[in-house]
Formats: structure tokens, sequence, C-alpha cells
């Protein structure tokens, strides 16, 4: 009898152990395969949107009622193909489906300071290479009637609870701002949220969608 | 635990061994689809936001 229970026991923390490794995998790697697809799925119709003049629907976004996907962000340093959307809010959900914009701050070229957040790992992980940015790095944001070209001036490591540097002038809350600056952010380092990873930007260029010729933007120095 | 559940399919060992594959599938599809989602919400390390 005591053996029976001994055994029993066993097998539940056996089990328990596979159920926690099975666990790993999926946010690992399950996260990052049905997060690609779904962030794939949302820019190619955001640009066969931007292309054909139709508004941008919640329809790219199912279950998502009111997060509205209204840019693509484009990394050439993170590859040549880099593009994720950008989701209006920062909720979990929003950033399973992509780059989450700050509600409450800049919109894409104004004056202040357009600050999205993005996964460092799993969801598809869009800000997995954030640390590898250097500065006069390119981040093209595009929306669609206008192409936004930011240049990467520098990075902080900083707290969680440091939002100051999603303020409209970075680390100077109260401030007003003069130019149009870009930050993104991401947790640090990869696999912990301890620290968040900061990288801020400034407008360089703007170009209409008609005058857009990515080839001029998208090379990567060094 | 397991032996039980060995004991209770029904079958020559081929068909249960067929069974136990499928339940392990279909107890790794629940946990794909429905369990882990709701245990991401709670686990802390998937946070990027700087908040207000």
């Amino acid at each position: 009898m005591t053996r029976r229970l001994v055994g029993g026991f066993g097998e539940l923390l056996i089990t328990a152990g596979v159920l926690v490794l099975l666990f790993v995998a999926w946010q690992l790697w399950w996260t990052d395969v049905v997060a690609n697809r779904a962030q794939e799925r949302i820019v190619r119709s955001l640009t066969e949107d931007f292309r054909d003049g139709s508004t941008v629907g919640d329809d790219a976004l199912p279950g998502l009622a009111g997060s509205r996907a209204f840019a693509v962000i484009r990394v050439p340093r993170f590859g040549a193909d880099d593009a994720r959307p950008v989701i209006e809010g920062t909720g979990r959900p929003v950033l399973a489906l992509g780059v989450g914009h700050y509600r409450g701050t800049a919109m894409p070229g104004e004056v202040g300071n357009f600050s999205v957040a993005g996964h460092r790992t799993t969801y598809g992980r869009p800000f997995h290479d954030i640390d590898r940015l250097r500065q006069g790095d390119r981040v093209i944001v595009e929306t669609k009637p206008t192409v936004y070209v930011y240049e990467v001036t520098g990075h902080e490591i900083v707290r969680p609870y440091q939002s100051e540097v999603i303020a409209p002038v970075p680390d100077r809350p109260g401030a007003t701002p003069e130019d149009a600056l870009l930050t993104m952010t991401s947790c640090h380092p990869r696999y912990s949220a301890t620290y968040r990873y900061v990288a801020h930007g400034r407008l360089v260029e703007t170009v209409d969608r008609a005058d857009w010729r990515p080839a001029d933007w998208t090379t990567v120095e060094g | 635990m397991y032996a039980a559940l060995w004991r209770l399919l029904p079958g020559p060992w081929w068909a249960k061994a067929v069974q136990c594959v499928v339940l392990t599938l279909l107890v790794v599809a629940v946990c794909f689809r429905w369990v882990f989602p709701e245990v991401a919400e709670v686990v802390p390390f998937n946070d990027n936001t700087v908040d207000r």
C-alpha cells in the first residue's frame, strides 16, 4: 500500500516535470510560430491597405476590439525583410500581435516621442536584436500617406518603472518637446524582465508614399 | 496511476499504445491552446513595457 502511494506520488512529480518542460517549449518556440504567422498576416493586410486606398479596418485584428494596427515598423538592422505591425496600446494581447504603441505618446512623425514596446524573446520577438542597434541605424515607420525615417541616437538600460524614457522629451518629464523623436522599449536582459532596454531615435526624413524608394533607406552600415 | 490507465484501456497492447499516444497528443493540444496562454498571463518574464 505504502509502496503504491509512493509510486503514485513519483508519477505525479514526473508528470509535473514534463508539463513544466512542455510549458517552456510552448513559451520559447510555439508562441514564436503563432505570433510570427499572425504578424506577417497583419503586415500583409496593412501593406495592401496602404496601397489600394481602403481604410485600415479592425478586420486585420480579430478579437482585439479597440486596438488598431496603423503602421508598419521596419528595422533594416534586424534583417532586410524585417517588418512588424504597430498596434495601438501596450497590453499583452497587443504585444503578441506586433509592436505596441504607448497610448498618449506622439504618433509617427509628430513632434514629441513616438514610443513603442516589443517583445525581446517569445511571441515573435520583434525587438530580439534591439541591443545591436547602433547610432545612425534607421528605423522606418510606414503609415498610409507617409513614410517616416528615424535614426537611432543612443540607448539606455533602465528599471521597468522609469517611464520618463517615453516622456515627450525623454528623461525630462514635463519639458516641452521641439523634435520628433522615437523610443523603443524591450525587456533586458533576454529571458528576464528585470530591466528595460530603451533605444532612442530622431526623425530625419519624411517621405510621401508616392516618392518612397525603400532601397535608398534600407542599407545597413557596419 | 499510469499502470491503472494501461489496465483500463481496452484491446490488445498495440491498441492500448495507440490510445496512449492519442491521449498524450490531446493533453498537449489542450495545454498549448488553453492552459499555457492562461499561465503566461501570470508569469512575470513577458513584460517589455515601462509603466506609468
